[in-house]
């Protein structure tokens, strides 16, 4: 993706050849650092929230954070349960939106007929992709709490995130398995073999990294979101782990109890010990896209 | 030399009218002798493989290649020449129904192969192509190691088979088995474009088809890796009938016994616009076609003066 | 004509197995592909189906919830006020003042990413609008409550009267956090303009910055629309950074220093709350939700119109 574009020094020379006034040379450099400024802006604030959750958080950092559960008392305070509930939702959402949105992706890339009820699956996929999370919430809430009896139970906030992140994992599998050369499907046709042998043994494994790389980023954006497992009932503070599983347990998350926590008046709660489990998150969530992002690099380096 | 009587030899006139008659001095150039060296040892009353009859492929609406009529038989190498996008290819895979993969692309006509119609319902691609095999232009052998690379065909065909057996077999019957023999779990990817290519027959061979289609299989290597396929390509016609594609001329005579060769006319279509599709020119012994061709335009082709 | 060799007998080229296996697999693979589907009917079945009830009761109608301007939904329909306009104003103001914000720090960074910066500033720049991206929203609510807030206070504060809960810091938050979706779609769309463009302009005698304004990013133009419409989708339907900074109390206003209510932090309010199942409380839910799901679904749709556009031109 080469950009032609013309060094700066070059115009300057040329345009001081050609005699242009350097009036317009001022003109031009203003231009380019105000871009410059504006990019930087998005930066610098990143920068700022975290040094100032840094600032916040840090100093409440203590061991107890993880060990204990949710408390009256702030410097008692722990994520155990946050904790546990979401590492639990990741177990879960991994387990079903991977083998669903990787099949999904699979049939529609390899196998779909060029026709319109493909069509449809496709635009549907985009169109799901912008519904806000809430309404996924209101799905979650509706259908599964309710319909199907299920309860506001680990099981029904994993089918809502799993929901949530599909047509992510869908859209990152199928560019995956597009970025295969042809090439090695009509080898592999050519010997005999079906499409789904083909499919199976030579595209899928080849097209693996960039297929966990996507679902990787997905389930850390899975595990950040607050408003649809609010929505389908995750509770703020439990005094039971969600760890080993029962599926039908209430349940928690490190997202909710934050919410919780800021939402309180106290700033005891809602800055040092909201902070303290926001750098929890965010640790957690550094861990998952460092993954995937050395998953990326292993991937680019071997091919 | 008495050409044989085909089919195709038959349609010497042609859409636009134009009579190509007989009766020319026969060519006398390298090509030519080559041609002839080569023809002395050719049988002529071989099986029909191939039975293509009056066969036109379009993508969409307007002709590829049309009308087409010639028959190809075994054990012998044919080779289909003419300039390019005149639909050499789109006909050679025809033969391997590897055209399915083109959702536009459709066949009228009929190809016969041993008799069954390779088009008719119910037939299974899958089928076709165990036995009909193909090696194309640019190599392309599976990331993978080479012994996965060859008994990848007899695994997913459900052959029984003893690997280490096959795949020494395979890659002698390719001219590759000295040079890889001690690395047989290295990946094929670190080969050379020649042997690459040739593990790609090695492959194709593995699953012990009928029928090996070469697309160009030469284009994309050094004139050494390319001689290596010649020579290999004859001890193949052995076992296996072989349809090869090729835009170089020395290839197809001293290699084949037979050509056919195929160029492009203009047509106009609905609109008025000129469009080109392939025809099937003339198909004989390699060495008429080289030496005493019937068709002016077939001599133009191999004197160099088009194409 | 045919021939056969030898007297072999006419071959068979139809499958030689069933292949059951293969077929249940595949039919597997189309059931993952249906599930989408099913996804959508069932947002559909479920927002709409709870709305018609909502809009069931005697006294409720659709005019009048679109129309009215006070939201006190509890109690009877005679008690109560189930007029939405407070919930979508405040969810615009705040939009509004997101775009305000990330269309012009968007479309800057997008320009210079593409056309001006080094690739090693590049290297670092994109990935860290990335990192940007993936911050989760509810750190982002405590940034504009706990950071945000306090310095408009202490700035424009000094002015005008600045609420604890406010529209302004949700939105100049949530600016920033739409700023890398505009980025990135309009730099893939300045990307993808073809290079003879900009050397035909160069040869013209054009300045740099002429030829990315008046060149690349109107030949981009598609690209960038797609990425702003997109880009205001996701700020309608943002929910944690209005939960926690711009306050729960649905206000008519333009006030961008009030407090207000939008439309996502109503459900997550109303969803805490002791409601019973089949209320009219619990019913405005689904109501406000539905509103929400056709708002963000119609600017999807226009979105993708353009992003077609954008794709057929290269």
């Amino acid at each position: 993706m080469a950009v032609v574009s013309t060094p700066d020094r070059m115009v300057r020379r040329a345009q001081e050849q050609l005699g242009r006034p350097p009036a317009r040379a001022r003109r031009e450099r203003v231009f380019q650092r105000l871009l410059l400024t504006a990019t930087a802006v998005a930066v610098i604030v990143l920068l700022v929230l975290l040094v100032d959750i840094l600032r916040d958080g840090v100093l409440n950092l203590r061991p107890s954070l993880f060990t204990s559960y949710a408390s009256r008392f702030p410097e008692r305070f722990g994520f155990r349960s946050g904790l546990t509930g979401t590492l639990s939702l990741m177990a879960l959402v991994a387990a079903m939106s991977f083998p669903i949105g990787l099949g999904a992706a699979t049939y529609l890339e390899e196998f779909a007929p060029n026709n319109p009820f493909t069509r449809l699956i496709e635009a549907n996929i985009s169109n799901l992709a912008g519904v806000p999370s809430v309404v996924y919430g209101l799905l979650g809430a509706g259908v599964f709490v309710y319909f199907f009896s299920l309860g506001r139970s680990l099981l029904v906030g994993a089918i809502t995130l799993s929901l949530l992140i599909l047509p992510v994992i869908i859209v990152a599998s199928r560019e995956a398995l597009r970025a295969v050369p042809q090439a090695l499907r009509e080898a592999g046709l050519g010997l005999g073999a079906t499409r789904l042998q083909v499919v199976a043994r030579q595209i899928m494994p080849q097209a693996m990294p960039g297929i966990l790389t996507g679902t990787i980023l997905a389930l850390s954006r899975a595990i950040g979101e607050t408003a649809p497992i609010l929505v389908v009932g995750a509770l703020f503070s439990r005094r039971s782990d969600n760890v080993p599983w029962d599926t039908n347990d209430a349940f928690s998350a490190m997202p909710i109890q934050i919410y919780n926590l800021v939402s309180r008046p106290q700033q005891e709660f809602q800055i040092d010990v909201a902070s303290a489990g926001i750098i929890v998150l965010m640790v957690l969530l550094l861990l998952m896209n460092s993954i995937a992002i050395v998953l990326r690099n292993r991937y680019a380096r071997s091919s | 030399m008495q050409p044989i009587e085909t089919e195709a030899t038959a349609h010497v006139a042609t859409a636009d009218g134009h009579a190509y008659a007989r009766g020319r001095q026969p060519i006398d150039n390298e090509l030519a002798r080559q041609a002839a060296a080569r023809g002395a040892a050719v049988p002529t009353d071989a099986g029909i493989v191939f039975d293509i009859d009056d066969v036109t492929v379009r993508y969409g609406a307007f002709p590829a290649i049309r009308d087409v009529t010639m028959q190809i038989r075994e054990r012998m190498i044919t080779a289909l020449i003419g300039p390019s996008g005149c639909g050499k290819t789109t006909l050679l895979r025809c033969l391997n129904r590897m055209n399915d993969l083109i959702p536009s692309a459709s066949v009228e006509g009929r190809i016969g192969y041993h008799g069954a119609d390779l088009y008719a319902r119910g037939v299974d691609p899958v089928e076709v192509r165990r036995r009909i095999g193909m090696v194309f232009q640019k190599p392309n052998p599976f990331p993978k190691s080479i012994r996965e690379n060859v008994l990848f065909g007899p695994k997913v065909t459900g052959m029984a088979f003893d690997a280490d057996a096959l795949v020494e077999q395979s890659l002698r019957a390719a001219a590759l088995w000295d040079e890889v023999k001690d690395k047989l779990d290295s990946s094929a990817l670190g080969l050379s474009g020649g042997q690459q290519q040739r593990l790609c027959i090695a492959r194709a061979i593995a699953v012990e088809p009928d029928v090996i289609l070469m697309d160009e299989p030469c284009s994309a290597l050094d004139p050494i890796a390319t001689g290596a396929i010649e020579n290999l390509m004859r001890d193949l016609s052995e076992r296996f009938t072989i349809v090869i594609v090729t835009h170089n001329m020395q290839q197809a005579a001293r290699a084949c016994d037979m050509t056919a060769f195929i160029t492009t006319e203009v047509q106009q279509d609905d609109a008025g616009h000129d469009r080109r599709s392939g025809r099937l020119i003339e198909f004989d012994r390699t060495e008429v076609i080289f030496g005493d061709p019937n068709d002016v335009r077939t001599e133009d082709y191999i004197s160099g003066r088009f194409g | 004509m045919t021939t056969y060799q030898g007297g072999r007998a006419p071959i068979s080229l139809r499958a030689s197995s069933p292949r059951i296996g293969e077929k249940i697999v595949l039919a597997l693979l189309w059931a993952c592909a249906a599930i989408s589907i099913l996804t959508t009917v069932g947002i559909v079945v479920i927002l709409f189906t709870e709305a018609a009830t909502f809009f069931g009761n005697e006294g409720i109608t659709v005019t009048g919830f679109l129309s009215g301007t006070e939201w006190r939904p509890f109690g009877s329909v005679e008690q109560g006020r189930f007029g939405v306009l407070p919930l979508v104003a405040g969810t615009l103001l705040v939009t509004t003042i997101a775009m305000v914000v990330a269309v012009p720090l968007g479309l800057a960074s997008a320009a210079y990413l593409s056309e001006y910066a080094p690739s090693r500033i590049r290297r670092f720049l994109k990935p860290t609008l990335e990192v940007l991206a993936g911050v989760p929203t509810v750190v982002l609510g405590y940034f504009a409550l706990t950071f945000m807030t306090p310095v408009l206070r202490a700035t424009v504060g000094l002015a005008a009267d600045v609420s604890i809960f406010n529209a302004a810091s949700a939105g100049i938050v949530m600016g920033i956090m739409i700023v890398p979706t505009i980025a990135s779609l309009s730099e893939d769309a300045m990307s993808a303009v073809p290079g003879a463009l900009r050397e035909g302009a160069y040869g013209l005698g054009s300045s740099k910055r002429h030829v990315v304004t008046r060149v690349v990013m109107p030949a981009a133009l598609s690209g960038i629309v797609a990425a702003v419409i997109l880009a205001l989708g996701r700020a309608i339907g943002e929910t944690m950074i209005v939960a926690i900074a711009a306050g729960n109390l649905p206000n008519l206003t333009y006030n961008p220093f009030d407090q207000i209510q939008a439309m996502t932090a109503y459900i997550v309010q109303a969803v805490q709350g002791e409601a019973p199942r089949g209320s009219l409380t619990y019913q405005s839910i689904f109501a406000v939700g539905s509103l929400l799901f056709v708002m963000t679904l119609t600017i999807n749709l226009i979105a993708a119109r353009f992003v077609r556009r954008y794709r057929e031109a290269y």
